[in-house]
């Protein structure tokens, strides 16, 4: 008898056992990496969540901050950190089935398209923005948006492109750099620096996983691929077009090489970078974050400009990347979210710890101007560049040089195509430019309309 | 006998008893995703509201290249693993079996370790080791030949030298046990009288081992095409995302989560999972009536 207990026993712990046994491995990739709570116990409780640990530490002071000043209405976050594909899916599948969303989230520009639909249930944030929209950059707010002015997110960042050199190695080569204004220059400099360093370093390094270089350029000449936020999409542009054949140029003289991996913001591009193989590049000023980060030992070696220009007098930068936290409609109380959120991420306390600690080209630009903010010698990027960052950032405000590409409905399925297939073509294939674009916009205009 | 006792130890009760875990598991794991996953290929999806759309998904998956690059890569795919993953744990398992082997048990271990790595970690690996970096190990390797390095995961069939070889050593040990479990039930006596009548070890391997371990490769033939087919993680992993250059890594599961999930288009990501289902059936179906599966025996 006992025998018989013993083996439905062990039947009924395998039956059990299981599905948890299949579930095991999901799991693991499933769970947050870190998770927080931050402020007191009877404060407003709400959930946040990121894809990056140093968004949550922030938001963490901001909450301290928060109940310091407004001790009459305190609150209290739970702060999970997920890795980035896990977390934008797990909010598009809690959206989607109605429950499980936290209340606050950060959500990735290249990720946003996917939640301005009409139907997408976001908290509408433009009452709670009207405070600071006079002071912060619009075109910010903009890419944050739904198509009829609704705001949903609230910006980080401008992610003003700029270019970076390693100084050092110019003054090498004794090679001036500063005198670059067009991409004339520019290539005439990568002629001259091959020459001089007998092919041993590249002057820059051309992406086929990303299409930061084509945005340049379409900032440049007043161009927007996605047609804008009720346009049409259209590749075949004269700016994209003079960008790809003069960096296929580069490639055919050695004077460029093709990113290892696709693009430069991975490790084998912090790796060419530090390794000084490239000279060269522009990039939004959120990559001074991965000096500070990966390549400490280039303190002192790099210098910051603005982007050369195809024609004189064009813009000479555009933003790049950045994250929009947005509100749920499964947050019970919405009001009192957005109103720590907008103060958390556009206040001066807030923009001053964006700029401190994460490095970033704050959204407020009423701060830029600001002395004290801006050129604060404890702050480590002001020290880690021959130049102080927001000097660059003051020149392209006074130019009103940064353009704007919008991040659209079109754009996962444009950036998709580019990085997967028409680069590739063009940089590695050698292929034809138009012929390339060509074929893009076909399928473009098959998939999407 | 009570009557709890009576029902407990009920002839006509006890099946459905047995079978309710497996039948619950299937309807709620199984029958219900698969039902609810037919009606959505028909609709348009987004944040809870759902439009019938008739057949628009499949008509626009009939002229969308992407698909068909991805039907390409995963057919392809199970093709050449097929073709490896058969025949070399077939071996590997006969080697196994054999008197001249020593240490089976400390092979049997090597060989099966690498299916207990998660594909996250081994994916990780292989794509560093494959890196086009001229440090990477197998840019190395090609340097010690005398060969300038290669950008390994982004032409086709040097990338898909990675992707085979992640898949061969995850794999080969699995079949290989399952080959093994096949040997042993083959009675020895068969080969003994084999032996009497003279046949060479070949003419075993060829007209007895092979025939009779005939329901074991069937199985792993099976499998092994549903795998094939529904390869994506390791894919995924190699190239660090769902974007490889020129697709040269997109496979149908890849594509239906790229549709589904990065481009919330589930309603169309469902169409292309039907059409994975339809495929895989297809050729499982063949494959099951050729080999004689659906046969009664005759016995």
């Amino acid at each position: 008898m006992k025998k018989r207990w013993l083996s439905i026993l062990m039947a009924a712990a395998l039956v059990a056992a299981m599905p948890v046994c299949a579930m095991a491995d999901e799991a693991a990739e499933g769970e947050p990496q870190a998770v927080t709570t931050v402020g007191p116990e009877d404060g407003t409780h709400f959930e946040m969540w990121s894809f990056v640990d140093a968004h949550n530490e922030f938001y963490g002071k901001m909450v301290e901050k928060w109940n310091e000043q407004n001790p009459d209405k305190p609150i209290n976050i739970t702060f999970s950190t997920y890795p980035y594909s896990d977390m934008h899916n797990k909010l598009m599948m809690s959206l989607q089935a109605g429950s499980g969303a936290p209340d606050m989230c950060d959500v990735e520009i290249g990720q946003f398209p996917n939640y301005t639909g009409d139907d997408c249930p976001l908290y509408a944030l433009n009452d709670a923005l009207a405070p600071y929209e006079a002071d912060v950059v619009q075109s910010r707010l903009d890419v944050y948006s739904k198509a009829d002015g609704t705001r949903i997110g609230v910006p980080t960042h401008v992610g003003a492109s700029v270019m970076y050199w390693n100084a050092e190695i110019f003054e090498k080569y004794g090679l001036d750099y500063k005198a670059v204004k067009t991409w004339d220059d520019y290539t005439e400099l990568g002629r001259q620096l091959k020459e001089a360093s007998n092919g041993e370093v590249f002057l820059t390094s051309v992406d086929t996983g990303g299409v930061d270089w084509m945005w340049i350029a379409m900032a440049e000449y007043g161009e927007d691929w996605t047609g804008g936020l009720d346009g049409e999409v259209n590749v075949q542009l004269d700016s994209v077009k003079k960008m790809m054949t003069m960096q296929q140029e580069w490639l055919a003289e050695g004077i460029a090489m093709i990113s290892t991996d696709g693009h430069i913001d991975l490790e084998a591009g912090f790796k060419n970078v530090s390794e000084g193989l490239v000279a060269s590049f522009p990039k939004a000023m959120w990559y001074m974050s991965r000096f500070t980060n990966y390549m400490p030992e280039m303190e002192g070696k790099y210098d910051i400009t603005t982007i050369p220009v195809f024609e004189e007098g064009q813009k000479n930068s555009v933003g790049i990347g950045g994250t929009g936290t947005v509100i749920t409609d499964q947050c019970a109380n919405p009001e009192l979210a957005a109103e720590w959120l907008t103060w958390a991420k556009l206040s001066e306390e807030g923009e001053s710890y964006i700029w401190s600690v994460l490095g970033f080209d704050v959204c407020n630009s009423a701060l830029w101007f600001d002395d004290a903010f801006a050129f604060d010698e404890s702050n480590q990027y002001n020290t880690f560049f021959r130049v102080k960052p927001y000097e660059v950032l003051q020149e392209l405000a006074n130019n009103d040089a940064i353009g704007t590409i919008y991040t659209t409905s079109v754009s996962p399925t444009l950036n998709d195509y580019m990085c997967t297939t028409t680069l590739n073509e063009v940089f590695e294939d050698g292929m034809d430019v138009d012929e390339a674009l060509a074929e893009a916009q076909e399928y473009l205009e098959m998939e999407l309309m | 006998m009570s009557k709890f006792k009576k029902l407990f130890y009920s002839q006509k009760v006890a099946p459905y008893v047995f079978v309710l875990p497996f039948m619950l598991s299937l309807i709620i794991f199984w029958a219900y995703p698969l039902i609810s996953g037919i009606v959505m290929s028909f609709q348009d999806i987004s944040f809870g509201k759902r439009t019938f759309v008739g057949l628009s998904h499949y008509t626009k998956l009939m002229g969308d290249k992407f698909f068909a690059i991805a039907v390409g890569n995963s057919v392809e795919y199970m093709l050449l693993t097929l073709l490896l993953m058969i025949p070399i744990p077939l071996v590997l398992a006969v080697l196994m079996e054999s008197r001249l082997t020593k240490a089976k048990g400390v092979w049997k271990v090597i060989m099966y370790i690498p299916a207990l790595t998660s594909v996250v970690i081994s994916g990780m690996l292989f794509r560093m080791m494959f890196s086009e970096a001229a440090g990477s190990q197998m840019n190395q390797l090609m340097t010690w030949l005398g060969k300038t390095p290669i950008a390994w995961l982004k032409t086709k069939w040097t990338a898909w030298i990675a992707l085979l070889l992640l898949c061969m050593w995850r794999w080969t040990g699995v079949n290989m046990l399952y080959f093994l479990s096949g040997l042993k039930s083959i009675d020895t006596s068969i080969y003994e009288s084999a032996d009497i009548d003279g046949a060479n070890a070949w003419q075993k391997l060829w007209y007895l081992t092979l025939p009779l371990i005939k329901p074991t490769t069937i199985y792993v033939v099976t499998i092994s095409v549903y795998a094939g087919l529904s390869m994506f993680l390791e894919s995924f992993m190699l190239w660090n995302g769902n974007s490889s250059p020129k697709n040269i890594g997109l496979t149908i599961v890849g594509y239906l989560y790229k549709r589904g999930i990065e481009k919330n288009d589930l309603g169309y990501a469902c169409a292309v999972g039907m059409v994975l289902m339809v495929i895989a059936l297809i050729i499982n179906v063949i494959q099951l009536v050729a080999t004689g599966t659906f046969k009664k025996e005759d016995r």
